[in-house]
C-alpha cells in the first residue's frame, strides 16, 4: 500500500480529513524548504505538496508566480527538489509527499530518469499540471512502477466523461480544482463544489482533494464538508511572504493550527462556526 | 509521393504537437476543436471567411518580382510574396478573421491575444471592432515599450492592451498571462492565439520565411508540402550570434520539451527552465516554435537557418533602398537569407521570399539602431 492510500485509509477510520499544504521549494531560501516542510508536518498536516519552481508557470496566479521566482533566484530546479525530499525524508519516514510542477523540467532530466530518482529520496505521488492523461499514459506507467501515484487534476469544466476517464488512470487521489482561473484566486463557489463532488464520487473510489480559493478555516471546513483532503497553497505563501524568512516556520505553524483544529472539530461534531446556514 | 495527413486527432506531428494544458482548459479545446471542424466543412462559413479576406483584407496579395535585388545579388530570380500589403500591415490578419468569425459562431462575446511586435495584436484588436467584440491584448512590458506605435493602434480601436511584468517580459510571458487569462473566464472568452494556422503559388524554386512561432512560415510552407522539389528554408533569428548564447533560434539551438500546451524545440537550461531570448525584432523574440516545424525539422521537409541581428538590418535597408519597400524587421530576416543564397544559384531559379508584414511599426529601432552606429 502507498504511503498515501495508507494515510488516507487510517483518516478515513478517524472520520478525520486530510490538510495538504503546498509550499514552492526554495521559496523564500533553499535551506529553510526542510524546516518549512517539518513545521507544516508539526502543524498537522497529513499530506505535502512541494511545487517545483518552472520559468513560466502558467496555472498559477501571482502568488505563486512570485514564490516561483523567488526559488528561481536561487537556482533551484528539479534535482535540488529531490536533494530536499532526501533531506526531509532522513527523519520523517511517515508523512506521504507529492512533487507538483509543470512537464518541461522533468523531460529535460528525462522521465525514466526522474521517477527512479524520484523513489530513491522518497517521493509518493507527482502532479503535472501540464500533463494530462492523454499525453502522459507512458510517463503515469512508470511512475506507478516505481511506487508513485500520478495525481490528476479535475476541474469545474471537465465533463462526466472526462471524469471517468480521469479517475481511470489517476492514483492516490483526484485533485479537484474548485475554481476557474489560476492558483490563488479569490471566490470559491460552495454550490458548484457540492454539486460537482458527489459526480467524482461516482466514477472513482480514490479520495477527493479539493484545491484552489481555500485560504482559512472557514473555507477549509466548509470544503471538508464534501471532500477527503483540503489543499492550501496560495494563501500560505502570502504567509511567508508576509514577514522576514528568519520566522516564517512559526508563522505557517499559526496559519495552519487554525485550519487543523477546525477540520478536527468536524469529526468531533462540535457546532463550528454561528455563521453556518 | 506520401500525403501529408498530420496532424493526428489529438494534434501531433510525430512527436511533437499535442495538448499539454491544463484540465480546466480541456473541455474548452474541445469545443474548440468540435466548432473548427464544424466550420471547416461548412460552405457558409467559408464563403463568408473567403469574402471577408477579399473585401476586408485585401487578397490575394501579389507575387512580385523583386528585379533590383535581383541584379544586386546576381543569382536566382527574387520574388516577394506581398503579405505586408494586407490590411493592418501582416499576415497575421489572415488567421485572425477565421477565428473571430470562429469565436462569433461559439457564442464568445470576449476574444484575447497575445502579442509580440504587436502585429497579431492589431489584427486582433482590428476583427474585434469589425465583428463587436470586447477585446484584451496581453503584451510584455519591454515589447510595450519598442512597439509604441501598434499599443496605439490597438488603443484607438478599442482594445484594452495589458502590460506583462512577468518573467522575460516579453512573448512567451504575454502568452502565460493570456492563457492563465482564458483559464479563468474560459466560458465567455475566445483565444485568438498569434501563431502557426493556414494556407497559399511552383522550377527550382526555394520558399524563404522567418520563423518566430512560425506563423507566417507555415502558411506558405503548407501547400507545398507535398511538393517535395521545392526547397522550404525558415529562418531564425540568430539575434547576437548563436555562439553568444543571446539569440532566439530554437530549431537551430534548442532541444524538444513542453511548454504552452505543446511539445516542440526550446530554448532551455539543463534544468529545464525556459532562457530568456533576444533578437532585434520582437515579433521573433521567442523561446518555442510551432510543433509542426519541429516535424519537418526532423523529418528534413524544411531546413533551418538562423539570421543575425546586423544581417537582418542590412537587409531590411537593401530591400528599401532597391525596391522600396520597408520590411517588417522580423521579415527582413527571411530577406536577408535570400540575399545570401541568391548569388551562388542559377539564373533561372526562383527564389519566393514570404514578406510577413511592413516595417512602420520598426521605425524607432531602426533609428536607434542606425544612430548607435554613426
Amino acid at each position: 500500500m502507498s504511503r498515501i492510500q495508507g494515510r488516507f485509509e487510517a483518516l478515513a477510520e478517524d472520520k478525520r480529513k486530510a490538510l495538504i499544504p503546498y509550499i514552492t521549494a526554495g521559496d523564500p531560501h533553499p535551506s529553510l524548504t526542510v524546516p518549512l516542510m517539518r513545521a507544516l508536518v508539526e502543524a498537522g498536516s497529513d499530506i505535502l505538496e512541494l511545487g517545483v519552481p518552472f520559468s513560466d508557470p502558467m496555472a498559477d496566479g501571482p502568488v505563486i508566480q512570485r514564490s516561483g521566482e523567488r526559488a528561481l533566484k536561487h537556482g533551484v530546479g528539479l534535482k535540488d527538489v529531490l536533494g530536499m525530499v532526501k533531506q526531509f525524508r532522513g527523519d520523517d519516514h511517515a508523512t506521504p509527499l507529492v512533487l507538483m510542477g509543470y512537464a518541461n523540467p522533468i523531460e529535460a532530466m528525462g522521465t525514466r530518469a526522474f521517477v527512479e530518482a524520484a523513489q530513491r529520496a522518497g517521493v509518493d505521488g507527482v502532479i503535472v499540471v501540464d500533463y494530462p492523461p492523454e499525453e502522459c499514459a507512458e510517463f503515469a506507467e512508470l511512475a506507478k512502477a516505481r511506487d508513485i501515484d500520478p495525481i490528476f487534476l479535475l476541474a469545474p469544466t471537465s465533463t462526466d466523461k472526462r471524469i471517468h476517464d480521469v479517475a481511470r488512470c489517476g492514483s492516490g487521489y483526484l485533485y479537484y480544482v474548485s475554481l476557474r482561473g489560476v492558483t490563488g484566486a479569490a471566490h470559491l463557489d460552495l454550490s458548484e463544489l457540492a454539486a460537482r463532488i458527489p459526480k467524482i464520487r461516482a466514477a472513482t473510489r480514490l479520495p477527493i482533494g479539493v484545491g484552489f480559493g481555500i485560504r482559512d478555516a472557514e473555507s477549509a471546513r466548509r470544503v471538508a464538508e464534501t471532500a477527503d483532503a483540503v489543499v492550501i497553497g496560495s494563501g500560505l505563501i502570502q504567509e511567508i511572504e508576509a514577514g522576514a524568512p528568519a520566522d516564517a516556520v512559526a508563522r505557517v505553524k499559526s496559519f495552519l493550527r487554525p485550519i487543523r483544529q477546525a477540520l478536527d472539530r468536524m469529526a468531533t461534531g462540535e457546532q463550528t462556526s454561528p455563521h453556518r446556514p | 509521393m506520401r500525403m501529408y495527413d498530420l496532424p493526428d486527432a489529438r494534434g501531433h506531428f510525430g512527436p511533437y504537437g499535442g495538448v499539454f494544458v491544463a484540465e480546466t482548459l480541456t473541455a474548452a479545446l474541445d469545443e474548440l476543436r468540435t466548432a473548427y471542424e464544424h466550420a471547416r466543412d461548412d460552405p457558409a462559413f467559408q464563403a463568408e471567411f473567403k469574402y471577408e479576406l477579399k473585401h476586408y483584407v485585401g487578397r490575394p496579395s501579389p507575387v512580385y518580382l523583386a528585379k533590383r535585388l535581383t541584379e544586386k545579388c546576381g543569382g536566382a530570380r527574387i520574388y516577394i510574396k506581398r503579405e505586408d500589403l494586407n490590411h493592418t500591415g501582416a499576415h497575421k490578419i489572415n488567421n485572425t478573421i477565421g477565428q473571430a468569425l470562429l469565436a462569433r459562431n461559439m457564442k464568445k462575446p470576449r476574444v484575447i491575444a497575445e502579442t509580440g511586435a504587436g502585429m497579431h495584436g492589431v489584427a486582433t484588436a482590428t476583427v474585434a471592432a469589425r465583428y463587436g467584440m470586447e477585446c484584451v491584448v496581453y503584451m510584455g512590458v519591454d515589447d510595450v515599450k519598442r512597439q509604441a506605435a501598434n499599443v496605439h493602434r490597438m488603443a484607438v480601436l478599442g482594445a484594452k492592451v495589458v502590460g506583462v511584468e512577468s518573467g522575460s517580459r516579453t512573448l512567451k510571458d504575454a502568452l502565460n498571462e493570456a492563457m492563465r487569462d482564458w483559464v479563468t473566464n474560459v466560458d465567455s472568452t475566445f483565444y485568438i492565439i498569434g501563431t502557426v494556422a493556414g494556407p497559399h503559388p511552383y522550377p527550382m524554386m526555394v520558399l524563404i520565411a522567418c520563423v518566430g512561432g512560425g506563423s507566417n512560415a507555415m502558411g506558405i510552407f503548407y501547400p507545398y508540402l507535398q511538393h517535395e522539389n521545392t526547397r522550404l528554408v525558415g529562418v531564425e533569428a540568430a539575434g547576437e550570434g548563436l555562439e553568444t548564447g543571446r539569440h532566439a533560434a530554437s530549431l537551430c539551438a534548442g532541444t524538444p520539451g513542453v511548454l504552452h500546451g505543446n511539445r516542440t524545440y526550446l530554448l532551455q537550461d539543463a534544468n529545464g527552465q525556459i532562457t530568456e531570448t533576444h533578437s532585434v525584432s520582437a515579433g521573433l523574440d521567442y523561446p518555442g516554435v510551432g510543433p509542426e516545424h519541429a516535424w519537418l525539422k526532423d523529418s528534413k521537409r524544411a531546413e533551418y537557418v538562423a539570421v543575425t541581428d546586423d544581417e537582418a538590418l542590412a537587409a531590411f535597408h537593401e530591400l528599401c533602398r532597391s525596391e522600396g519597400i520597408i520590411p517588417a524587421l522580423e521579415s527582413a530576416h527571411a530577406v536577408a537569407q535570400a540575399m545570401k543564397m541568391a548569388p551562388s544559384m542559377p539564373k533561372d531559379a526562383i527564389l519566393l521570399v514570404n514578406l510577413s508584414g511592413r516595417g512602420d511599426k520598426d521605425m524607432h529601432t531602426v533609428a536607434e539602431r542606425s544612430a548607435k552606429k554613426l
